[in-house]
Formats: structure tokens, C-alpha cells, sequence
């Protein structure tokens, strides 16, 4: 069976009545869906909502801040801004962004399932997702929180004026839709893959996903615990963390830590998967080392539970434990390391394609190089104890969070746009975007590290002058950055309606996701596929692409 | 204070070995980041799509031996790494003996300072250069951290412990002192000055200061108020330990375990008497709990600390 038959076999566009947008209409339709590819657009509706309401606090933030002194904000508007803007950016937008978006909309058309393990689950995670969210809104309404995200005791329990609970409560409900997610995802993999799709034949992206979702299923939980216990003491007044009767308030930091810490490579991993995804598409080649990819995320899922203390040095703990700690944080670097060095030589001896997609990965390699590099910084002890609680460790985390997670989330989102939409976007402006997206974001959070460096705090709303410079650069790029932002959203639209009608495979692509049309039908693949080849069969294994043009790839797997 | 620049003022011992990692981690970082953005520019530019570059048959070393060999380097960098870090991080550990030590107070949103002498200040701290300060600090409602970037040192102070930290300052001058961790409402504005001083300066200021009783002998009025010496006095007829050169000691406990004596212990065993018991002794000392609150157990615990001297002499 010959690749290029294979493709041919499948129509570029389905029939109205076979397309999963058109297959069924009506609000109802929707709502009560369980196709996992509506599921997903309903997710990116949500999650969009809550990345303009996040981005809101971040702009109002830049504005504050351009001054060293309150201009736009009081103190307590302040921190209720930079408070909400975390919550919302971590649990309603960087946590579940890319798994319940692309993740639910490709995990199945990528192993050649038709639907997630469990389709009804999936639409009540959605549903409990929305009630979280609305729990946040009702927060931000009633008049916000004021402990930062990170909720630390005895702040949130005995001295913060906020709706302490009311957050908290979002956080432990978004929780549980995290966790439904996961077990689905994690059944999916292991139960739905098509005939001949081995574990080693994954694709990295489902490789990624698959981790993540391990990683949300440990962790979430003690997440919960620990805000059960905030409720216990804030609102029945059982003492656990007050230092008064006899509570520990450092507790919580090692219980907050132990589920945010693997919480940052819930954000980062899937955009591990997209970006391997990306860079071996438009290089044409075959992903370099694809096994040690795969150890690569496992390992850092592993160890990823075992450095929470590094957020700690200063936190009176142990310099042995710190020492610990810190040396497993370098452990954790090395498997990312291998990641950026993979996608670099991926492109050895390739056919390099500068589309949108590309620009984004390429993008993406820099800016979490340079955030990975900094986390070195962090976990040198004596160097954390001077940067840490500054606006180093807010660059830093910017960098990897935001540079590094939103700019894969972007190009994802490019790059599967005609498979989910089925219309071409406008290529001139998404690389436009793209490139505006890399500059923007370097203006706005590369001077963190300088002032961070300089001794600036994080969670300042007046600051002294001498930091003034670094501030007004950062709000500068900021502007540069929301319009890189907004952009892709306005030609997004733009292509519903007018965009070119997207071929089945665009991109010449070879996951099992391009060999069905676009949009696919309601059941994925008219005849379901069966793989006989590993993934990334861009050309003849140990060799190049011929050097003037295209050589025909070979897909994963076709239509048996 | 004012002036623009890219790299912050160095005042003390530890600041020079921080900057010195820094620095390495920088030279480190910039050519790995080079390295990088380098391997990034020249295949994208060589591997463009169409270009003439050969791209035959992938020599045989680039497809494990490679991978191998950038895996093990990165370890080992990230090793000699951890090494060089926590080589400076236990250099600093311990405070010298005879350090002059200050207790520090936060609240939401001041810090009061103590000196030994009993001069007080608020939101300010005078210290003599070149000798070794430290620094034994709590917190009366939520954590706050210490933070004085000239000295790179940053310390979490925490309600219901006590935290140290302490530095040797090196250069006159007046420095920022900043809360690092986030307080509450006037968080942004909780800060001061740390003045270093020449110690002869340092040394008339204090001697200026309105002259108070220190936290010591405020402390052995509460010893004697609170009813502890009627157990813990040399006279006393109650079985107890004596206090006099116990602090810094290590001190056998009645289930075999060793501890030091040092703040947080003495703070302890005034609140929580039943659980570390020292051995030869009965637990029949009442607990404190609520009956002291955070100042008085400063107080307490500085009275203690200076019974060290009257065993040495």
C-alpha cells in the first residue's frame, strides 16, 4: 500500500452531511454533544473567554506599573489584579489551553480512535469546567481575592480581606474537570489505538498528552486536599496552618508545591508534543532521537514530582534539603535540554518550510531555551536566595509559561486549524503574527530579568524610580505583545468565512490525523485505519530529502 | 541609589561569591544559548527548503553516539553546576561565633529592628561594616521575607518560628531593604534602609539611641514574673534544668535523641514542654501556650541566650 494511494483514497472535503460542524445543527447539538471535536470547540470558546478576562488583569497591571507610583490602581485593586490574573491564567487557561483544545480535538484522530474512551465524560468535564469558571466569575464580581495565586497561609487563611473561599472553591472544582480529562485521555491511549500503532509508533504529541495526563491524575488531588484544608481553617476555624494554635503555615507550602510544581510541566509538556509535532512537519525530516523524546518526557513527569522544594530556599528550610532539591532541579533540566537540542538537529539536512507553524516553533525553541537557562539560575541556592520573589523568577516563569506554552498553543492552533475548521487561514499575517509574537513578548518580559536581578519585588504596585526604566520597556513590548495576541484571533475569524477551503492534507503531513478530511466526519475515518510504520515518515531512514524539491512522504497509516 | 545601571550594588562578604556564580552562569548559559541559536540560523539557512546542500546519507556516529554524548554533557554540566552552587551556599551556612545579633520583628507592614544594646528603629537598621551580623527574626501575623539586595540575601520570617539569617557587610553606605514575600495590602511599601556604618559609627549611634532596657532583661522580668525561676532557679527546690550555658549546647533528651539548644528549641520547649524532654528530668512543666505571645517569647528566648555568657565567664 503505497502512501500516496492512500491519501488520494480520502475526499479533501466531506459531504455537508458527513462533516462533524454540519453533521447535526441547532444549539442542543451542540450543548449536549459528545463528539469529542465539538467538545473541543467548546473548550476554545470557554477558554478564550477566560484569556481575555486573564489578560484584562495583566493589562491593567502594565498600565499601574508604568509609573512607580499608584496612578491607575489601589493597593488592594493591585493585588486583586495580579491575583486574578494568575488564577485564571494557571487553572483556566494554561493548564487546560492545550489538552482539552487540541488535545481532545486530535488524541483521537492522531491513534485513529473514533471518540475518547469515555465521550460522555468528556462533556460533563466540560460542564464542571464552566461551572468553575463560573465560580471565578462570581469571585471577580463579588469583589476578587487579594493572596495571589498562590494562596500562601496565614495570609489566605487569617489576614486576606478576599473571597478567599470562593477562589479556592473554583480551584478545587476546575480540578475535578482536569482529572476527568486526564482519566480519559490516559484510557484513550491505552485502549482505542488503531491496529499496528505500537506504543513506540506514537506520534510525540500523544506521547506528551499521555504524560500530562499521568502527571494531572497524581497531582490534582493534593491540590484539592490542600485547599480543603485552607477551607477547614478560613471558614471553621480548624487550626492546621496557623502558627498560633500550634499549625504549621509552612506545611502549605510544601503540600501548594508538591501539586504546582508538576502543575508547571502540566503547562509546558503538551507544547513539547506540538512543537515536536511542528518542527519535524516543516523541516520534512524525521524527529531526531524519537525514543529519547519519549524518555525525555517521561523523566520529566518522574522527577518533576520531586523538586517542589526549590521554590523554598528561603523558606527556612533546611540547607540540606535545599541542597537536595537544588540538585535535583539540575537533574530535571537535563531531559529538557535533550528536547531543544532534538528539534535543533531535526532540521539537519532537512527541507525547511517557513510557514506560520514553523515560525512559531522556531519561536518557541528560543524563548524556552532561554527560560530552561534561567531555571539554572534558580536552582543554584545562592543565587535563587538573591532573585527569588523578584521579578527574575516572574521573567522566568513568563518565559517557559508564556513564551514557551502560549507561543506552542498558537502555532497548534495554526497548524490544525484547517483540520478543525476545514478553511485555509491567511498565511502573510500569521507569520507576520508569529514574528510579532517573538519580538513582543522578548520586549515585555526579557527587562524582568534585569530589574528582577537589580533586587525589583514581585507583587509591587509602587516601586522606587531607579526601576522605572525596566518597567516602561516591559509595558511597551506588552502592547506589542496583545496585538500579536488579538491578530491571529481576527484573521481566525476572518477564515471561517472567507479563508480558502482546506485540502485534506495541506501540510503533506504524515500523522493519521491528516488522513481523513477536513473537517473530518462525525466518526473520525470513513474505513478505520491501520499503521504499519513509525511516525514522521518524511523520507527514506538515514538520508535527506532530495535537495530541490518535496519528496513524497509516507503517511503513518492508511485506510485498511 | 538612583542611578541607572545593569548590575546592583555589592555590600557584603556573600554578595561577591553570588555575583561569581552569576557571572558563570551567565558566560555558561550565553554560549549554550549561542550554541543553539546558532545550530538554529545555519541549518534553517543551509537546510532551507530548495537549497543545494548534500543531504545524503546521515553519518553513522550522529544517530546514537551523538545523543549519548550532548545527554551525558548536559549532566555533568548540570552536576558541576549543582556542585559549584552548593559549595558556596555552605560556605555561608554558619554564622561565626560572637556574631552581634539583632532581633528582628515584622509585621504587616513594618519591621522593627533590636539591637543588642536595646536601641530600637523602625523600618531602618544600622549596621557596623565588616562585622558579622545576625539577623534572628519573626513574624507577628503572616510570612514576610527580608529581603536586601545589596547583599543578596533574602530570608522568609515567619509567624510562630524563628528564622536567621546573616551577612558581613562590606561597603559603607545606604542600601534597600525590601518584604519579598507577599503580605497583604501595603506589602509594596514595607521596606526601609539598611545603613552600614564604620564600626566606630556604629558604635556612637548606638551609644545615641535613647537608652532601654534590653530584650534580655525584659526577658529575666518575665522569667521571674511568669513563675519560670521558681522551677528553673539555681535555689529552686523543683527538679528542672538549669538554664545557665545550656543555649548552643547539644542536649541529651529523654528518648535518646540529641538536640541543640538553640532558638527555636528553647521557644519550643516554652510552648510545647512535653515533647522534647531532657533526659534525667520529669515532664512536668506546664506549657506557655497562650500565655506568651510573640514579643514576650523573644524576650524569653534572649534572656536564655544570655545566661551563656554568665557559664563561660
Amino acid at each position: 500500500m503505497s502512501g500516496i494511494t492512500a491519501e488520494r483514497a480520502v475526499p479533501d472535503r466531506p459531504s455537508r452531511a458527513d462533516s462533524y460542524l454540519t453533521v447535526e445543527t441547532g444549539l442542543a447539538s451542540w450543548l449536549l454533544t459528545t463528539d469529542h471535536k465539538r467538545i473541543a470547540l467548546l473548550y476554545m470558546a470557554a477558554i478564550t473567554v477566560f484569556f481575555f478576562v486573564g489578560g484584562a488583569g495583566a493589562v491593567a497591571m502594565r498600565i499601574e506599573l508604568f509609573t512607580p507610583q499608584a496612578d491607575l490602581l489601589s493597593a488592594d485593586a493591585y493585588n486583586r489584579a495580579f491575583t486574578f490574573h494568575g488564577v485564571i491564567m494557571v487553572w483556566f487557561f494554561l493548564i487546560p489551553s492545550i489538552p482539552v483544545i487540541l488535545g481532545n480535538f486530535l488524541l483521537p484522530l492522531m491513534i485513529g480512535a473514533r471518540d475518547l474512551a469515555f465521550p460522555r465524560l468528556n462533556l460533563i468535564s466540560w460542564y464542571i469546567f464552566i461551572a468553575a469558571g463560573a465560580l471565578a466569575a462570581y469571585t471577580l464580581l463579588a469583589g476578587g481575592v487579594d493572596t495571589g495565586w498562590t494562596f500562601y497561609t496565614p495570609l489566605s487563611t487569617a489576614f486576606a480581606n478576599g473571597h478567599v473561599l470562593a477562589a479556592a472553591t473554583a480551584v478545587f472544582v476546575a480540578g475535578f474537570s482536569t482529572i476527568a480529562s486526564a482519566v480519559n485521555f490516559i484510557v484513550t491511549t491505552h485502549l482505542l489505538r488503531a491496529p499496528g500503532l505500537t506504543w513506540f509508533r506514537l506520534p510525540l504529541f500523544v506521547w506528551a498528552l499521555y504524560a500530562t495526563s499521568v502527571v494531572m491524575v497524581l497531582a490534582t488531588p493534593v491540590l484539592a486536599m490542600v485547599l480543603l484544608l485552607i477551607f477547614a481553617e478560613r471558614a471553621f476555624g480548624i487550626p492546621i496552618f496557623d502558627p498560633l494554635r500550634g499549625g504549621d503555615p509552612v506545611l502549605f507550602q510544601h503540600l501548594f508545591w508538591f501539586y504546582s510544581h508538576p502543575a508547571v510541566y502540566i503547562m509546558i509538556l503538551p507544547s513539547f508534543g506540538v512543537i515536536s509535532e511542528l518542527v519535524t512537519c516543516y523541516a520534512r525530516r524525521r524527529v531526531f532521537g524519537y525514543s529519547f523524546m519519549v524518555y525525555a518526557i517521561l523523566w520529566i513527569s518522574l522527577v518533576g514530582f520531586l523538586v517542589w522544594g526549590h521554590h523554598m530556599f528561603v523558606s527556612g528550610q533546611s540547607v540540606f534539603a535545599s541542597l537536595a532539591f537544588s540538585l535535583l532541579s539540575f537533574v530535571v533540566a537535563v531531559p529538557s535540554a535533550i528536547k531543544v537540542f532534538n528539534w535543533t538537529a531535526t532540521l539537519y539536512r532537512g527541507q525547511i518550510v517557513f510557514d506560520a507553524p514553523m515560525i512559531y516553533a522556531l519561536g518557541f525553541i528560543g524563548l524556552f531555551t532561554i527560560g530552561g537557562l534561567t531555571g539554572l539560575f534558580l536552582a543554584s541556592v545562592p543565587v535563587d536566595v538573591h532573585v527569588t520573589d523578584t521579578y527574575f523568577v516572574v521573567a522566568h516563569f513568563h518565559y517557559i509559561m508564556v513564551g514557551g506554552a502560549v507561543s506552542a498553543f498558537y502555532g497548534g492552533l495554526t497548524f490544525w486549524w484547517p483540520k478543525m475548521t476545514g478553511r485555509l487561514y491567511p498565511e502573510g499575517w500569521a507569520r507576520f503574527a508569529a514574528v510579532m509574537m517573538f519580538f513582543g513578548f522578548g520586549f515585555t518580559f526579557f527587562p524582568m530579568f534585569i530589574m528582577g536581578f537589580l533586587g525589583m519585588p514581585r507583587r509591587y504596585h509602587v516601586y522606587p524610580e531607579e526601576f522605572q526604566v525596566w518597567h516602561v520597556l516591559a509595558s511597551a513590548g506588552a502592547v506589542i505583545l496583545a496585538a500579536a495576541y488579538l491578530l491571529p484571533m481576527g484573521y481566525f475569524a476572518w477564515s471561517l468565512v472567507w479563508g480558502r477551503r482546506a485540502s485534506a492534507n495541506p501540510w503533506d503531513a504524515t500523522g493519521l490525523e491528516w488522513q481523513t478530511s477536513s473537517p473530518p466526519p462525525r466518526e473520525n475515518f470513513l474505513v478505520s485505519p491501520a499503521v504499519d510504520r513509525g511516525p514522521y515518515d518524511y523520507h527514506p531512514a538515514h538520508t535527506g530529502p532530495p535537495s530541490m524539491e518535496r519528496e513524497p512522504h509516507r503517511p503513518q497509516g492508511g485506510q485498511a | 541609589m538612583n542611578r541607572f545601571s545593569l548590575w546592583p550594588q555589592a555590600a557584603s562578604e556573600q554578595a561577591a561569591r553570588v555575583d561569581l556564580l552569576f557571572i558563570g552562569l551567565l558566560v555558561i548559559s550565553g554560549a549554550i544559548l549561542l550554541l543553539v541559536a546558532g545550530l538554529l540560523l545555519v541549518f534553517c539557512l543551509r537546510y532551507r527548503r530548495g537549497s543545494s546542500a548534500p543531504r545524503g546519507l546521515l553519518p553513522g556516529f550522529l544517530r546514537r553516539d551523538v545523543e549519548i554524548g550532548w545527554t551525558t554533557g548536559t549532566l555533568f554540566l548540570a552536576l558541576f553546576l549543582f556542585w559549584w552552587a552548593g559549595a558556596t551556599q555552605l560556605r555561608a551556612k554558619d554564622p561565626p561565633a560572637g556574631a552581634l545579633e539583632i532581633h528582628v520583628a515584622a509585621k504587616q507592614w513594618m519591621w522593627k529592628a533590636r539591637h543588642p544594646n536595646g536601641a530600637r528603629e523602625i523600618n531602618a537598621l544600622h549596621v557596623p561594616r565588616g562585622e558579622a551580623v545576625r539577623l534572628v527574626m519573626t513574624s507577628q501575623d503572616v510570612i514576610h521575607s527580608f529581603f536586601v539586595p545589596a547583599f543578596r540575601l533574602k530570608q522568609d520570617v515567619i509567624p510562630g518560628r524563628f528564622t536567621e539569617m546573616w551577612f558581613r557587610a562590606t561597603e559603607p553606605g545606604e542600601y534597600r531593604l525590601f518584604c519579598a514575600e507577599f503580605c497583604g495590602t501595603d506589602h509594596a511599601r514595607m521596606g526601609g534602609t539598611v545603613t552600614v556604618m564604620q564600626p566606630e559609627d556604629y558604635a556612637r549611634w548606638a551609644a545615641a539611641q535613647p537608652q532601654e532596657e534590653n530584650l534580655a532583661e525584659e526577658g529575666a522580668r518575665l522569667f521571674t514574673a511568669l513563675g519560670c525561676s521558681g522551677c528553673h532557679a539555681p535555689a529552686s527546690a523543683v527538679h528542672a534544668p538549669l538554664l545557665a550555658g545550656a543555649y548552643g549546647r547539644m542536649v541529651h533528651l529523654a528518648d535518646g535523641r540529641t538536640i541543640r539548644a538553640d532558638e527555636a528549641y528553647i521557644r519550643d520547649s516554652i510552648l510545647q514542654p512535653k515533647r522534647d524532654v531532657v533526659a534525667g528530668f520529669e515532664p512536668i512543666m506546664p506549657s506557655f501556650e497562650g500565655l506568651v505571645d510573640q514579643g514576650d517569647l523573644q524576650r524569653l528566648v534572649a534572656y536564655v541566650q544570655s545566661l551563656r555568657g554568665e557559664a563561660a565567664r
